[in-house]
């Protein structure tokens, strides 16, 4: 980016001294002292605590801060993904007070006091959490992209059915839900793999429900 | 995304009061469709009142045998309600049929009631559309319209209601309970609540400017047996073509409503007579006058066939 242009003279130089020199011969004495239109105000910003994988986080936020980016951008947490950045592709699923949502689709403002789970803290790659390792043993996945929310979600699903919350597939929603391929299929439906990795992504939600209920 | 000012709401009158007098200014719950729509510059609240932290989250009984549902209720925890599993399996129904489990977990009771059309030309900001912008057309009119609506049609507007759960709350007659910017509260029964495009399809329902959804109500329970079967273009996770919401009794009277139809939940009592004579009679009646266009035309036979086979499998 710095690179001198010549021995001497950085490119930024050159473009600095053109752009006076044209203004010097070339436009009127009125337009280049001419102020542009009023200067943007500050978006406004607010303090916000979090609790990100047990550790308080203190930031100051443009109000416009997605948690997503919150968590990308300021946090460093890039193991959470944007994927359509619309809710509706599920690569941004987070876990927050226990709850599965789409962190896209959320102010950071809004989750002052909050307790969030993401990928990094569920397992480390020495201690990885059930449900991740059933996913490498699975091989749930291809490129990967879509996996940290796919497992985010498939852990939160697991604590769904245990808590009772119906779904689309259930026969009687009064009755209690009961594990099976359709409702992981029906549950997981809010997280897209567009390299079609499904049938290992069931095999492996499976695997880690059937060691849970061990 | 424009910027925006954001403060936290004390209480529902202030939050209905700072409203009013703040140009420009939304109300923020769950956000799951607000901030969608902001990213891509639809709306642009210059401020944004966040309501998520007034106790309005509680599922209460009525003293008329009903519940009252606040307005912060997530949709997981309306549809998981014990109550409303056991008594108004139709609204259970409708909600676990509509969009994701994370979405769910965030999007409100009220926030729900409040959800903009779909339609792909109020979505495309290139395109004219009187429901984004007064007064510069419809694109849809004329467009591709396979998804929109087919009765209650205006010259200005055909889009449609996209959500489930207030069709199953129009079928249950639910009230809707607000709070304006006075401090003084009402109640609008949810026929009432949501209306027809007309000539201003920018208003998708009857609050003003300001008034602040508190709780929606339902009545006493109906008994019976309860349906919500939504067609649409994938299993699950996608917005209905049709859907039909329905309470069977025993003798075959009934109540029906229908999504994906109109620019509001479609409900026509009188048309609910003619359910014991069957699916047939019954749609010619609620869709008389429909307007439907080339592309969605098919939607008035799907929606006859959607009850039919409510109907079959209530006599099962």
């Amino acid at each position: 980016m710095d690179r001198p242009a010549g021995k001497g003279v950085s490119r930024r130089g050159v473009l600095v001294s053109g752009a006076a020199c044209a203004a010097a011969t070339a436009m009127p004495a009125s337009a280049s002292s001419k102020e542009p239109s009023a200067p943007m105000k500050t978006p406004p910003a607010l303090p916000v605590q979090v609790k990100v994988n047990g550790k308080a986080a203190a930031l100051t936020v443009d109000t416009r801060t997605t948690l997503l980016d919150a968590l990308r951008e300021h946090l460093h947490l890039t193991g959470t993904k944007k994927g359509c950045d619309h809710g509706q592709c599920g690569a941004c699923t987070v876990i927050v007070n226990g709850r599965r949502i789409n962190s896209c689709l959320s102010l950071a403002v809004m989750h002052d006091g909050d307790s969030v789970t993401t990928i990094e803290g569920l397992g480390t790659p020495e201690d990885l959490h059930p449900m991740q390792a059933a996913f490498v043993r699975h091989d749930g996945y291809q490129c990967g992209y879509c996996t940290p929310g796919q497992i985010c979600s498939a852990v939160a699903v697991l604590d769904e059915i245990k808590a009772g919350i119906p779904s689309h597939v259930a026969a009687d929603v009064a009755a209690s839900p009961a594990f099976s391929e359709m409702e992981i299929r029906e549950r997981m439906s809010g997280n897209i793999c567009r390299c079609g990795a499904y049938s290992n992504i069931v095999e492996a939600i499976r695997e880690a429900a059937g060691r849970r209920q061990a | 995304m424009k910027a925006f000012e954001y403060t936290r709401a004390s209480s529902p009158a202030d939050a209905a009061a700072l409203a009013a007098k703040t140009p420009g200014a939304r109300f923020i719950a769950g956000g799951t469709n607000l901030l969608d729509l902001m990213k891509l510059e639809i709306e642009t609240p210059t401020h944004l009142i966040d309501v998520n932290k007034l106790a309005l989250d509680r599922i209460e009984e009525t003293s008329d045998g009903g519940l009252r549902i606040g307005a912060l209720v997530r949709n997981t925890d309306l549809a998981a309600d014990k109550r409303v599993r056991r008594d108004y399996a139709v609204l259970t129904r409708a909600i676990v049929a509509g969009a994701s489990g994370q979405l769910r977990n965030k999007a409100t009771t009220a926030g729900n009631l409040l959800q903009r059309t779909r339609c792909p030309y109020f979505y495309d900001p290139n395109q004219p559309c009187n429901k984004r912008k007064p007064g510069s057309g419809c694109a849809a009119i004329g467009g591709f319209s396979r998804q929109l609506a087919v009765i209650g049609t205006s010259k200005a507007c055909i889009a449609t209601y996209p959500g489930d759960m207030a069709i199953a709350m129009r079928l249950l007659d639910a009230t809707v309970e607000t709070v304006k910017p006075d401090g003084s509260t009402r109640k609008i029964a949810i026929a009432d609540f949501h209306r027809l495009p007309g000539d201003t399809p920018h208003l998708d329902n009857t609050l003003q400017t300001g008034e602040l959804i508190t709780a929606v109500t339902l009545p006493k329970p109906l008994g019976g047996k309860h349906f919500y079967h939504k067609v649409r273009d994938r299993a699950s996770y996608a917005f209905a073509l049709v859907s039909v919401a329905a309470v069977v009794q025993k003798d075959g009277t009934g109540r029906v409503a229908f999504g994906g139809m109109a620019h509001k939940p479609w409900r026509v009592e009188a048309a609910e007579a003619a359910l014991p004579k069957g699916a047939a009679a019954t749609a010619k009646i609620a869709f008389a006058g429909a307007t439907p266009t080339h592309d969605n035309a098919f939607k008035l036979q799907l929606a006859e066939r959607t009850l039919a086979a409510v109907l079959h499998e209530a006599r099962g």
